[in-house]
């Protein structure tokens, strides 16, 4: 294998007679041993982009001595799929159902980000009808918990601890059943719209909800206790992957990650938005800047997660047969979604009424769904605190019915900047711990 | 219909002042006919509109932008004019637009003052406003300061003929991904970084796609007997 084109992580290999080792599992010690035998001292790996480790498709190239991992570059893009140009070709409702793909774990947040920034654009961000607001936090929360589940299960899965991840994952599944029956998918919801929601919760909603938060908090509670007493996961995770407060800060790092180097930043609390300033919940922090640390964070943050929840219906409560849509019908989706029998489509009443009543209703649905609604000229940038970190959006329009220009600051992206920082100088069995740890979606990263 | 806010049909205030008020900075697009949908028979095909971004402010600015202006143009002294082309503030938001000889500066100035201290830069997001001769290429950063809990935006606008930003990584190390991408994805060399290559699509690729002249792709795909078009290819509305 010689290369001569240049290469955006630099020729490792420069010697075309190097050895070269292939394994698919197994034991490390054994390709060691074998190197040891060749009188090898400095060792590449290759490590994905189809690893079960890596959350997606990520490369990591390590350049290793025994045991130790002197050098890792991250080589990303495998997941690249074009969803902010293809967003330019889109209404602005339609990239609602581009970027909701973009961290796939954590759907709702992209969703929500967009939308407040549209929303911003027109200038109608307080027109929001107080229960899109409250259904919205109700999301973005649940999605929270199901974005941390997955993890916390993952990173133990990736350890050997199979029961972590299954109990996350069952207790991520109750996430889902509540927002299946609001927004009909269990993920890439395209629930957020410019304006407000999709629809409006169903009646049951409520009791769904209030039947699954103490069952999420069971989970939960199994889940601190399967591991954060745990001998082995201590000894894996102690400080393991370290950084401090200077190194995050120097890599624009945001999220749990930050905040367990003990800077307690939250958009939720710095820069409210969708009424965060009227819920009651707390920032968890820790000092000890490693890998543990997150995990604990990340629990913490379910719970508070679960209070912000509990609010939100005992206010769905309270507003129930409140509009979820902005009164402004050239911006609202004309549409209430409904349950049929072939499905989920729109509303029946609201196909007899442009269909065999209303020649108006049925001209003013057909221009808003085909050409979409017009956003004045410029630019905006929005920011929410999405489960990894600082999600932000930015936005430009060119006064036209599609975006010219929709840029996201996925958190992963950046996070995963600080891959080498994490794993350089430690074990080879700790980058693992170092990728769970930043908790990066490629579908995110990549976009 | 000459002013473009009555376009947009939308009911939302009137983002920016009346054109002509304003000293324009940046022409987004100029759009054709009136409907957005090409070959239409109204007559009104011909209709030329050029699409302004909200131009400069005057003073005051409202808001801490004034302290944040202030300051910089002190720090950067005999500088400051020809550093900072326009301030704009719209929708809320501050938006300095730096020469880019100076934007190592203004960025170094941004993050350490105690009164400016923007910690974090939130990357580099580029944007192609092909229309705009001699500034077609548009760099934008979101910087963030967490002490004092504000966000505002450097942009800087440079030709494609000549599309060199100095890089700030320097400055923000958090930036060197985020301007990797944007080289890759719009061609903005950033003199002075250390690995600019490629970030998401394959070293070997040619072109820099989320430029507006480069074509979206797909293929047309055929649906109960009807061919519909690529996206791109789509007669739609713009």
């Amino acid at each position: 294998m010689t290369q001569t084109a240049p290469h955006a992580t630099g020729a490792f290999v420069e010697d075309p007679d190097a050895p070269e080792y292939s394994a698919y599992g197994g034991d490390w010690s054994d390709i060691a041993d074998e190197a040891a035998r060749l009188a090898q001292q400095r060792i590449v790996v290759n490590m994905g982009p189809q690893h079960p480790s890596t959350h997606g498709v990520l490369r990591v190239m390590l350049e290793i001595e025994g045991e130790t991992v002197t050098e890792t570059r991250a080589g990303i893009g495998y997941l690249h799929t074009g969803i902010e140009k293809n967003m330019e070709f889109r209404t602005w409702t339609q990239g609602v159902t581009f970027c909701t793909r973009m961290d796939y774990v954590a759907s709702m947040s992209q969703e929500a980000v967009y939308c407040m920034g549209i929303e911003k654009l027109l200038g109608i961000t307080d027109d929001v009808p107080e229960r899109a607001n409250i259904l919205r936090v109700l999301m973005l929360e649940l999605t929270r918990i199901g974005s941390h589940l997955v993890a916390v299960g993952t990173g133990g899965n990736e350890m050997g601890a199979t029961t972590v991840m299954t109990t996350a994952f069952v207790a991520r599944e109750d996430t889902f059943r509540v927002i299946e029956m609001i927004s009909g998918l269990r993920t890439n919801n395209a629930y957020i719209r410019p304006g407000g929601v999709a629809q409006d919760a169903p009646e049951d909603a409520v009791a769904l909800i209030r039947k699954v938060i103490p069952q999420i908090r069971q989970k939960l509670d199994e889940l601190a206790d399967l591991q954060l007493e745990n001998p082995i996961f201590k000894g894996r995770l102690k400080g393991v992957a370290n950084l401090d407060l200077a190194g995050c800060m120097a890599l624009g790092i945001t999220g749990p990650i930050l905040r367990s180097a003990g800077l307690p930043y939250d958009v939720r609390k710095a820069d409210p938005y969708f009424g965060y300033e009227t819920y009651d919940f707390q920032v968890p922090t820790s000092t000890d800047a490693d890998a543990y640390s997150r995990v604990v964070l990340r629990l913490e943050e379910c719970y508070e997660s679960l209070k912000i929840v509990e609010q939100c219906a005992d206010r769905l409560e309270q507003t129930a047969g409140q509009p979820v849509m902005v009164a402004d019908k050239k911006i609202a989706w004309p549409a209430q979604l409904s349950v049929g029998s072939d499905g989920q489509g729109n509303s029946l009443d609201h196909i007899r009424h442009i269909m065999g009543e209303s020649m108006e209703s049925l001209i003013h649905h057909f221009k808003l769904v085909t050409e979409g609604f017009k956003v004045p000229a410029g630019q905006v940038y929005s920011a929410i605190e999405g489960p990894k970190g600082l999600l932000g959006v930015h936005l430009v329009s060119d006064g036209g019915t599609k975006p010219w220009r929709a840029h996201f600051r996925d958190p992963g992206f950046n996070n995963l900047q600080a891959l080498s920082i994490l794993t350089e100088g430690g074990q080879v069995a700790d980058v693992v711990v170092a990728i769970a740890t930043i908790d990066m979606v490629l579908g995110g990263v990549d976009r | 219909m000459s002013d473009s806010q009555d376009l947009t049909g939308t009911g939302a205030p009137q983002g920016g002042p009346q054109p002509g008020e304003r000293e324009q900075i940046t022409l987004i697009n100029v759009r054709e006919g009136m409907f957005g949908a090409q070959g239409d028979t109204s007559g009104y095909d011909l209709l030329v509109k050029p699409v302004e971004m909200p131009g400069a402010s005057e003073r005051p600015y409202g808001e801490w932008f004034d302290g944040v202006v202030d300051v910089l143009e002190e720090l950067l002294g005999d500088d400051a004019a020809a550093a900072i082309q326009h301030v704009v503030v719209d929708r809320g938001e501050l938006t300095l637009h730096i020469a880019r000889e100076h934007l190592p500066a203004v960025a170094q100035h941004l993050r350490d003052d105690q009164d400016l201290r923007f910690e974090m830069c939130l990357g580099v997001s580029g944007v192609h406003y092909p229309a705009d001769q001699g500034r077609e290429l548009h760099a934008v950063y979101p910087m963030q300061s967490i002490t004092h809990n504000r966000r505002l935006r450097l942009e800087v606008a440079v030709s494609e003929s000549d599309a060199h930003i100095p890089s700030i990584t320097s400055i923000y190390p958090m930036n060197n991904w985020h301007e990797r991408e944007t080289w890759d994805f719009f061609g903005i060399v950033f003199d002075g970084h250390p690995s600019l290559a490629r970030i998401e699509m394959p070293d070997d690729w040619v072109g820099h796609p989320q430029r507006k002249d480069y074509p979206l792709g797909g293929i047309p795909v055929e649906y109960k007997g009807a061919e519909i078009p690529s996206p791109d290819n789509r007669r739609q509305y713009r």
